[in-house]
């Protein structure tokens, strides 16, 4: 049994949903090898090569995969494909789109969003927005599979500089690839990016989400500012997306991103189930909404019906007095 | 060189209607979803798809278009809003086999595509029953052609046979030029669709479709996985209410201790 993870990074740092994966990855086998795949991406490498669990790096520097374009993730990954039993890159954006091709070019079928592992062939993946679980026995030579990050613990465990000083084949081997696939199908123009001083939603360890009760853009800021004194990322109900308060890639749900932090604070949602598909594994649910009927409500642990124009600003005074 | 219009196939599966999928429960013995009785619509994302197409129509680029799925009369049904919504012709691969998994979904859409000029194949980026996201880029792999997921503009550009298309990534909005001939899958915001009128649903009724057995598109209907289980979520206990933003301060920082 050997498992090959693809690395999610941006070419500079390697993105935590990685070390899910990889954690995913130890469930299986203790051989994990990593396949990272960048440009200028020495830094991505570097810090990956202490973690305990990484067996082997194989890494390709090129501008071909500068932007990830999906045609040539694939062709890479089919290349290296034969070597290994499981397949598994994080069900982002990143890994939902190219493993697919992967798993069609080597004429398998792909698992999407594994949240746990019961062994080297046996897998639980939701359906209908999470409302049951399926236990899914896979039947193809090679197990390719996307991880739900928020399922999986991140990997911690490194070898300090004083264990690498006494033993530097401790480190994970690299190799690298040296002829990268190109393809004339697509080609990358530009990133629109929404900056931000807070941390990731993916892996955020706490989450300030927002619905259609928030009211209009300007509203925003009152949240933002709670997020601040939080440290936590900032989410979306698709309804406060489509009403054009906030952009895409805060939305949090069914179709949107899947996050599990300690704390998710649910603010002007109403709880729709597309919605609760996103957030409903969070350790901790808080509800603020008028509506004492919103089904929010259900599966929070703390709620409040109340104005949230009045109820966040007292929270967030409450925080910043005590911090 | 380029100009060529765009002959667009695009891709439709009937799923329980999202309005009521909050009914969906597990059999009592979890041997399987319970689905029955529930009303059956066209998958939102294919339906946005669908509306794409139109879109496109009405901006002049397209020369034909097709809709096609696969399955028994709840496919067909779908096929006739399809139609009715403006798109040309309609395929109806029938089958009344259940458990037609993702790749071989890629492999039968392949073989439809074959047999014709489509040099467009739009569909939703997922289905909202078994939330796979997989069929688009599993076609678009099998076909060789170029893949843009989760998209949210297309913009043709008929001078270089491409198409622009924005896609919804995790880290913002994503620009694109991909060559025809390609597979695109459609994300949200791309359109609001809107739903037939009764003439066009009439009028649908004359528009040709093309009836075609599984068997006639000779690919291995394969499983790729069995399910063997399902469970039930996580339930979570019934939560606290609150009156005010100190006493949740107060709950978060002792008892929960998450802040």
């Amino acid at each position: 049994m050997s498992v090959l993870v693809i690395a999610q990074h941006d070419n500079n740092s390697l993105n935590s949903v990685t070390l899910s994966c990889i954690k995913a990855a130890t469930e299986i086998s203790a051989s994990v090898t990593v396949l990272i795949l960048g440009y200028h991406d020495l830094k991505v490498i570097e810090g990956l090569r202490p973690y305990k669990a990484v067996s082997k790096i194989i890494y390709a520097d090129s501008s071909s995969y500068e932007r990830f374009l999906a045609e040539n993730l694939a062709d890479q990954v089919v290349a290296l494909a034969q070597d290994f039993t499981h397949i598994l890159a994080p069900a982002t954006t990143f890994g939902k789109n190219f493993l697919p091709r992967v798993a069609a070019l080597l004429d398998v079928g792909q698992l999407s969003e594994v949240t746990a592992i019961y062994n080297a062939e046996t897998f639980e993946r939701p359906i209908y927005a999470g409302k049951a679980y399926t236990v899914v026995q896979s039947l193809d030579p090679i197990k390719v599979m996307t991880i739900r990050p928020s399922a999986f613990e991140p990997v911690t465990e490194q070898w300090s500089e004083d264990e690498q000083a006494v033993a530097e084949d401790r480190l994970a081997p690299l190799e690298t690839l040296k002829k990268p696939f190109e393809n004339n199908h697509s080609r990358f123009e530009s990133l629109i990016s929404s900056e931000s001083k807070l941390p990731d939603l993916n892996t955020a360890k706490r989450v300030v989400s927002v619905g259609r009760g928030i009211q209009g853009e300007d509203n925003l800021k009152m949240v933002y500012r709670l997020a601040e004194q939080l440290n936590a990322a900032v989410g979306a109900s698709r309804a406060a997306v489509d009403a054009g308060y906030i952009g895409n890639d805060h939305q949090v749900g069914q179709t949107g991103k899947v996050v599990a932090p300690e704390l998710y604070i649910a603010i002007g949602i109403s709880g729709a189930v597309q919605h609760l598909a996103g957030m409903s594994d969070s350790k901790v649910i808080v509800a603020i909404n008028k509506d004492p009927e919103a089904p929010i409500f259900e599966i929070a642990d703390y709620y409040i019906v109340d104005n949230l124009f009045r109820v966040i600003p007292e929270l967030t005074r409450a925080i910043e007095k005590n911090s | 060189m380029g100009s060529q219009l765009l002959k667009i196939m695009v891709a439709v599966k009937p799923v329980v209607d999202p309005y009521v999928s909050a009914q969906i429960r597990l059999k009592p013995d979890l041997s399987g979803v319970d689905i029955s009785g529930l009303k059956i619509a066209m998958n939102p994302f294919d339906e946005i798809a669908v509306q794409a197409v139109k879109d496109l129509a009405s901006d002049g680029y397209v020369a034909k278009s097709v809709a096609v799925s696969i399955g028994g009369e709840q496919a067909e049904e779908m096929l006739r809003v399809a139609l009715a919504m403006g798109i040309d012709e309609a395929i109806h691969v029938e089958t009344d086999e259940e458990d037609l998994q993702p790749l071989t979904i890629a492999k039968l859409l392949k073989v439809v595509i074959d047999d014709t000029d489509t040099n467009v194949m739009l569909m939703g980026k997922q289905a909202i029953d078994n939330d796979c996201n997989q069929v688009g880029q599993m076609l678009s792999a099998l076909l060789g052609w170029s893949q843009g997921t989760f998209v949210s503009a297309i913009k043709p550009d008929m001078v270089r046979d491409e198409l622009n298309i924005v896609r919804e990534v995790d880290t913002g909005l994503e620009n694109l030029s991909v060559r025809l001939p390609a597979v695109l899958t459609t994300d949200l915001r791309l359109n609001k669709p809107s739903y037939p009128t009764l003439p066009q649903i009439m009028s649908a009724k004359s528009k040709p479709m093309t009836k075609v057995s599984l068997a006639e598109l000779a690919v291995e209907i394969k499983q790729n996985y069995k399910v063997i289980k399902y469970n039930p979520p996580p339930m979570r206990a019934k939560g606290e209410k609150l009156s005010s933003a100190a006493e949740l301060f107060a709950k978060l920082k002792t008892e929960a201790k998450v802040i």
